[in-house]
């Protein structure tokens, strides 16, 4: 099904073949063959338009002959234009609360409880942090217990309460649990929710302005397709979130959903997960991501 | 010659509200070919024209059920059980979807038996057990962690003990790369058939809406497996349009049966192509 990048444009670039120069009109086919490339790889359609005509600056008047396979020289183009899209400073994560608050969010299934299990297991056994996992899903069959097994797995505490069915109270006291009992970190797993769905986006947002976390987490499936752009601009609106976790990267999509994202909302990867165990987790190399785009 | 109204512009948009509901680059242009062909053969066509050829030519490239709602959600005759088995990768829907379909087998007086077939994930088996209780059906279960086949055994077993009309069987999310948790669905199946032969009579593969191009090689693989029989696209209610799909339908033949639109019981719908291809057009 999927062709890589290069193949690709090996088949595009008879075009630029024989020309001295990539000219504005010998581009023209092969900027169509890297369009389609990444919105095979499920790049969004508008982001990867923009993205071509960088490349297409970038790559205008370059000397085709001097490299010797002017295909390898766009792809390097577009791999490194790729590659800083993705990059910036990937900050890692806040921890200068007292505890500090770390908020989850997302789509339904993203991979948020699984998540929450992961750092807290990496913040205990490479930060020595002492976290608190928090379970605000008062929704999903079994999100409370899912989330106590998950804690139960790693040897951190979580704190519930099935009585309650407020998320914002159960935050709140939380909260107040980890400050008397020594936690460092609190983390609040939430309900999945659909950015259109008014009243949970509301929830959400009255999560975060009770809790102020030090840190929101936007938390997305690397299989997402072209709605990832409108998901993460409307979790971005109500949350304003410091970086997003791409999931279940262990699979083999291409997952152009990271540059869609980034370049809609600009904010930093932090991390990704591997897989379904605690320890599946790693953080986000931009480089190693734009080869997997292009299938290289 | 006269010229057509359906001019590179209009393909253009075309083109990009298809890519943009994840259709795809290759099947985006199969469905663009095949509407010029038709164009070039009948000139001077309006937008309302060209709106219900387009309808036509997805239409022809989707595989459908049957059924046209869910109350005819009919059962063959001579299936009991009727086994059907769920399969997909992680969150994508598979025991919500379960639980909505229990439903819907129960309020037409079927008898339904839930098998836990999620040994693995975190409450899996409490989840289920929860949508069970819900719909107010048993379910057959094991302690975490217990060999999956064997649920399923047990589940045909007690469904064919008790003279049940519908087993529903519940599996891990499994991601289509990773051959050894493929490989137990297949062990899965045979194992069943040791209990009555042909089955699963079904093999549902959901596929979360919002995937993009991936979920091809999920198709591939689970169908590698495991025969997939249908689908199920779930979390429709949202953005996401799902255009994958259509690909999908046509490469491998499987006809699209349910599509979820919530997360609640009743958040099901028989699949219909036409809806599917009207709401790409729609700014929801
Ligand atoms: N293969 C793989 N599976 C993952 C990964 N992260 C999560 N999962 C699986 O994805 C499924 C959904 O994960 P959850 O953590 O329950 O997702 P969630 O966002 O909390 O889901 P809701 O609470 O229902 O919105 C589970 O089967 C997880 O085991 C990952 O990195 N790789
Ligand atoms: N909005 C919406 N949410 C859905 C739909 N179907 C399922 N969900 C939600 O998606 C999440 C995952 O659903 P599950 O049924 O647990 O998915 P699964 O495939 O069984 O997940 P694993 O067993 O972990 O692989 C839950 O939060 C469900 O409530 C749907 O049609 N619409
Ligand atoms: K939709
Ligand atoms: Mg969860
Ligand atoms: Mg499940």
């Amino acid at each position: 099904m999927f062709d890589s990048l290069s193949d690709k444009l090996d088949k595009a670039f008879h075009v630029l073949k024989g020309h001295g120069q990539i000219t504005e009109v010998n581009v023209a086919e092969t900027l169509k063959e890297v369009r389609r490339a990444l919105v095979d790889a499920d790049v969004n359609f508008k982001t990867a338009k923009e993205f071509t005509n960088i490349v297409k600056e970038k790559a205008l008047g370059q000397n085709v002959l001097k490299s010797l396979k002017p295909n390898q020289l766009m792809v390097k183009i577009v791999k490194d234009e790729l590659t800083e899209m993705m990059g910036g400073d990937a900050e890692g994560i806040d921890l200068s609360g007292n505890p500090s608050v770390i908020l989850m969010s997302g789509l339904q299934g993203s991979g948020k409880t699984t998540f929450s299990g992961k750092l807290a297991n990496f913040l205990k056994t490479k930060k020595t942090k002492k976290p608190l996992l928090v379970a605000c899903d008062v929704y999903r069959p079994a999100a409370i217990d899912q989330l106590h097994v998950v804690g139960e797995q790693i040897g951190v505490e979580v704190f519930s309460n099935k009585e309650e069915k407020n998320p914002v109270a159960i935050a709140e006291a939380a909260i107040a649990h980890a400050k008397q009992n020594g936690h460092n970190v609190v983390i609040l797993d939430t309900a999945g929710r659909l950015a259109v769905d008014e009243v949970m986006m509301n929830e959400i947002s009255d999560i975060y302005k009770a809790v102020q976390p030090q840190e929101t987490l936007f938390v997305v499936d690397a299989m997402t397709g072209q709605d990832a752009v409108n998901t993460a601009k409307a979790f971005n609106n109500v949350l304003d979130f410091d970086g997003v976790i791409l999931t279940k990267l262990d699979g083999d999509t291409r997952g152009g959903a990271a540059i869609s994202i980034k370049s809609v909302v600009n904010k930093p990867i932090k991390f990704i997960g591997t897989g379904e165990k605690m320890d599946a987790i790693d953080v986000f190399y931009p480089s190693r991501m734009a080869d997997r785009i292009l299938g290289m | 010659a006269g010229k057509s109204k359906v001019d590179e512009s209009v393909l253009d948009d075309l083109e990009e509200i298809l890519v943009s509901s994840d259709v795809g680059v290759t099947t985006t242009i199969k469905i663009i070919d095949r509407i010029e062909a038709r164009v070039a053969k009948d000139k001077y066509l309006g937008t309302d024209e060209l709106n219900l050829i387009l309808r036509e030519e997805i239409a022809g490239l989707l595989s459908e059920s049957e059924n046209g709602e869910l109350e005819s959600l009919e059962l063959p005759e001579g299936k009991k059980p009727y086994v059907i088995m769920v399969v997909g990768v992680n969150g994508v829907g598979k025991t919500t979807t379960i639980g909505k379909l229990a439903k819907q087998y129960k309020l037409k007086g079927k008898k339904v038996i839930l098998g836990a077939g999620d040994t693995f994930r975190a409450a899996a088996v409490d989840q289920l057990q929860i949508w069970a209780d819900r719909v107010g059906v048993p379910i057959v279960k094991q302690k975490m962690g217990s060999d999956p086949a064997s649920v399923a055994f047990d589940t045909v077993q007690s469904a064919v003990k008790q003279d049940a009309d519908v087993v529903i069987l519940d599996t891990a999310g499994r991601l289509h790369n990773k051959v050894n948790l493929m490989n137990e669905l297949t062990k899965i199946k045979r194992v069943m058939q040791k209990v009555t032969p042909n089955v699963p009579d079904e093999v549902l593969l959901v596929l979360d809406g919002s995937t993009g191009q991936n979920a091809f090689e999920q198709a591939k693989q689970f169908t590698a497996a495991t025969e997939v029989t249908a689908l199920a696209i779930t979390k429709l209610d949202g953005t996401a349009k799902g255009g994958v799909v259509i690909g999908i339908s046509d490469q491998f033949k499987i006809p699209v049966k349910y599509i979820g639109v919530g997360e609640g019981v009743d958040d099901l719908q028989i699949f219909n192509k036409y809806e599917f291809v009207d709401s790409f057009f729609s700014n929801k």
